[in-house]
C-alpha cells in the first residue's frame, strides 16, 4: 500500500507537487494523468526517492523518509520514461542488474539471483532472449527487457513513468496487458501516461493533477469528463462510454 | 515457454559474465610475456630460462643456482627490474583508473587525468624541480607532483558540487578542465621564469622509467594496490552506474558517494604513478577501450583486464622506449601514442567487421 500525506515537491524553488495525498490499495493500479508539466513524473520520482520532498510517504506502512536506499529499493521498482539501455549489454546482464538491493555492495549475484532474474525474463516471455544484446531489441522487446529488470527487483510496488512512449499502439496494449497480468502476482503500480483512453481502459482508478494539485481523482468515467479535459488540457473532446469502456476522442475545434 | 520453465528451475541460463576463462589465461601470459621481455632486452641480453632460475634462487629453500653472471644479476635485479616493475604498476594504474572513469563519469573518452590530475602533478613537480634545487633535493619532486596532482582533483570537485554536479556529471567535468588551466597556466609560468631548469621540467612532463628504482617501486606499490583493489571491488557496481544515475539510484545504489569513492580511488593511484613516472598519456584509453572492443563492455572484465594489460602493454612500451634508438631513449609517451595510435586503429576496424 502506498499513501501520500500532502506531498510537496520543490523544483528551482517553485512548487512541483503541491500537497498531494493519495492513497494506493494493495494490487491496485493508478494512472496519474495530467497535461505536460502538471507534476507527475516528479510524484513517482519522490515516490522512489530520487526527489527531496515534504510531507510523508508511506510504503507498505513504513515510512520512506527513514528507509534506506536498498530497502526502498526493494520496495519500489522505478521504470523511467526513457531508461538507460547500454547496447552492448545482454539481456540476462541487465535483467540480473535489477538484482542489485539484495546483493551486498561489493558482492556479485548468486543462484538465488540468477534464478529471480530467469524468473523474471520468462514472465515476460523473453526466456530465449537472454544472450541477445540489447541494441539488437526491437521497441516493443526492449520494453519488455526494462520491465523484467524490474520485475527482477522483487518489489510489491512498481512506479512506471510512460511505459508505452514510442510503442506503436499494438505494442502499446501489449505491454499494457503485460502489466495488467503482473498484477495477476498482486503488484501494486502506479504509472504515469499520456493516451487518456488506454490510461481509462487499464487503471482501476485516475488521478488528474495539474500544476503540482489532485484536481479529479476516481473510476475513469467520473475523471474523464469533457468539462475536466477542457479545464485542465485545454482540450476540445469527446468521451464516449460503453460496454467496453471509456473513449476519449479529440475533435477538431 | 514450458521447456524454458523447465530448464529455469534447474540451471539458470543468465549469468554474469565476468571475465571470460580464455581471456584469463590471454592477459596473464600478455603480462608475464612482457615482463620477460622487458627483464631480458637490453644492452646486455638475457635469456627467458635465466631470468626465471635466477628469480627462483633468490626464492629460500629452492636450492637453485642463478647460472647468471654477478654483473648480470646485478643488470636483471638493481636496474631492470625496478624499472619493469614500476612500469607494470603505473601501466595498470593508469589503465584501470581510466576504465573507471570512463565508467564513472559514463563518457568513453574520459581518462585518469580528465579531473586535472596531468596539470596537478605537473605544476607541483615543476615547483620543485624550480625551486627544489636550492636545497639540492630531487627527492621532493614526486611527493610535489602527488600533491599538485591530489590538490587539482579536490578543487575540481569541490567546485563541481558548488556548481550542482551533485546531480549532473557535467558540472564536475567542465571544473575539471577549468582547474587544468589554470593550474597549466601557473605552471607555464613558473616554466618560463626558471629557464635554467627548463630541460628537467620538460624530461618529467614526458614521462619516463630511466631513473626508476625499488624506492619509487615502494613509494607507489601501497598508493596502487589499495586504489586498484578499491576499483576491482566496485566493478559491479559500475556496470550498475551505466544504466544511468536515477536508475542506479532507484536500485539502491547511493551513487554520489559512489562517485566520489571511485573518484578518489582513481585519483590516489594514479597521482601515486604520475608522482614517479611523469605524465603518460593515451594509456588510460587505450587499454580499456582494446578490451571493450575484444572481450566485452561488462566493467567485471574491463576494469581487471584493464589492470592486467595495462601493466604488460606499458613495459613492452618502455621496451621500445630504451631500444628503439639505443643508448639514448625516447620519451615514452611519444611511444605510448606512436604504436598505440595505430594499434587502436587497427582494433577498431577489426572489431567493426567481427561484430
Amino acid at each position: 500500500m502506498i499513501e501520500l500525506r500532502s506531498l510537496s515537491v520543490l523544483f528551482d524553488g517553485a512548487h512541483a507537487v503541491r500537497n498531494v495525498s493519495l492513497t494506493v490499495e494493495n494490487g491496485e493500479w493508478v494512472v496519474l494523468i495530467g497535461p505536460n508539466g502538471a507534476g507527475k513524473t516528479s510524484v513517482l520520482r519522490a515516490l522512489c526517492g530520487l526527489l527531496p520532498f515534504e510531507g510523508e510517504v508511506l510504503l507498505d506502512g513504513r515510512n520512506a523518509r527513514e528507509l534506506r536506499r536498498r530497502e526502498l529499493a526493494r520496495i519500489a521498482a522505478f521504470v523511467p520514461q526513457t531508461p538507460e539501455t547500454p547496447p552492448e549489454l545482454t539481456v540476462g546482464e541487465y535483467v540480473l542488474l535489477g538484482r542489485t538491493p539484495y546483493i551486498g555492495y561489493l558482492a556479485s549475484e548468486g543462484h538465488a539471483d540468477r534464478v529471480a532474474a530467469s524468473r523474471a525474463l520468462d514472465r515476460l516471455e523473453l526466456g530465449s532472449f537472454a544472450e541477445r544484446r540489447l541494441g539488437s531489441l526491437s521497441g516493443g522487446e526492449l520494453q519488455r527487457a526494462v520491465l523484467a529488470r524490474a520485475l527482477a527487483q522483487e518489489a510489491p510496488i512498481l512506479l512506471l513513468d510512460e511505459p508505452t512512449t514510442a510503442l506503436d499502439l499494438g505494442r502499446q496494449q501489449r505491454v499494457l496487458e503485460l502489466v495488467a497480468e503482473l498484477r495477476a502476482d498482486g503488484l501494486t503500480v502506479v504509472t504515469t501516461m499520456h493516451d487518456l483512453t488506454l490510461a481509462g481502459q487499464y487503471a482501476d482508478r485516475l488521478v488528474l493533477l495539474d500544476r503540482g494539485s489532485v484536481v479529479a481523482e476516481g473510476a475513469p468515467e467520473d475523471v474523464l469528463s469533457v468539462a475536466n479535459l477542457a479545464s485542465y488540457y485545454g482540450a476540445s473532446v469527446r468521451v464516449v462510454e460503453d460496454e467496453d469502456g471509456i473513449f476519449v476522442l479529440p475533435l477538431r475545434r | 515457454m514450458a521447456v524454458d520453465s523447465v530448464r529455469t528451475r534447474t540451471d539458470p541460463r543468465v549469468r554474469a559474465r565476468g571475465v571470460p576463462r580464455p581471456w584469463r589465461f590471454i592477459a596473464g601470459a600478455f603480462l608475464a610475456g612482457s615482463l620477460l621481455v622487458g627483464l631480458g632486452v637490453g644492452p646486455v641480453g638475457i635469456g627467458a630460462g635465466g631470468i626465471v632460475e635466477s628469480a627462483l634462487s633468490h626464492v629460500p629453500f629452492l636450492h637453485v643456482h642463478s647460472p647468471l653472471s654477478s654483473v648480470q644479476e646485478a643488470i636483471l635485479w638493481q636496474i631492470r627490474a625496478p624499472r619493469v616493475v614500476l612500469g607494470a604498476l603505473v601501466g595498470g594504474m593508469l589503465a584501470i583508473a581510466g576504465s573507471a572513469y570512463q565508467g564513472v563519469f559514463r563518457n568513453p573518452l574520459a581518462d585518469p587525468y580528465l579531473l586535472g590530475v596531468a596539470a596537478g602533478a605537473g605544476l607541483g613537480a615543476t615547483l620543485a624541480i624550480a625551486f627544489g634545487h636550492v636545497h639540492g633535493s630531487q627527492e621532493l619532486v614526486p611527493v610535489a607532483a602527488f600533491a599538485g596532482a591530489t590538490l587539482a582533483v579536490v578543487c575540481a570537485y569541490a567546485l563541481g558540487r558548488s556548481a550542482g554536479a551533485a546531480r549532473t556529471t557535467g558540472a564536475l567535468v567542465l571544473a575539471g578542465v577549468t582547474v587544468a588551466a589554470f593550474m597549466t597556466a601557473l605552471q607555464t609560468f613558473v616554466q618560463q621564469q626558471r629557464t635554467d631548469t627548463l630541460r628537467d621540467v620538460y624530461t618529467w612532463l614526458l614521462g619516463g622509467f630511466a631513473t626508476a628504482g625499488w624506492g619509487d617501486v615502494a613509494v607507489a606499490t601501497p598508493y596502487i594496490v589499495v586504489s586498484s583493489l578499491v576499483l576491482i571491488l566496485h566493478r559491479r557496481v559500475l556496470d550498475v552506474l551505466s544504466l544511468g544515475d536515477d536508475e542506479a539510484a532507484s536500485l539502491g545504489v547511493d551513487v554520489r558517494r559512489v562517485r566520489l569513492l571511485l573518484v578518489a580511488a582513481a585519483t590516489a593511484g594514479t597521482a601515486a604513478a604520475v608522482s614517479v613516472s611523469g605524465l603518460i598519456g593515451f594509456v588510460g584509453i587505450i587499454v580499456p577501450h582494446t578490451i571493450r572492443l575484444l572481450v566485452s563492455t561488462s566493467y567485471r572484465a574491463v576494469v581487471p583486464l584493464s589492470l592486467v594489460v595495462g601493466a604488460g602493454f606499458l613495459v613492452l612500451t618502455d621496451v621500445l622506449a630504451r631500444t628503439a634508438l639505443s643508448p639514448s631513449e625516447l620519451p615514452i609517451g611519444v611511444v605510448t601514442a606512436f604504436f598505440g595510435a595505430p594499434f587502436f586503429a587497427v582494433v577498431l576496424r577489426t572489431s567493426r567487421s567481427m561484430r
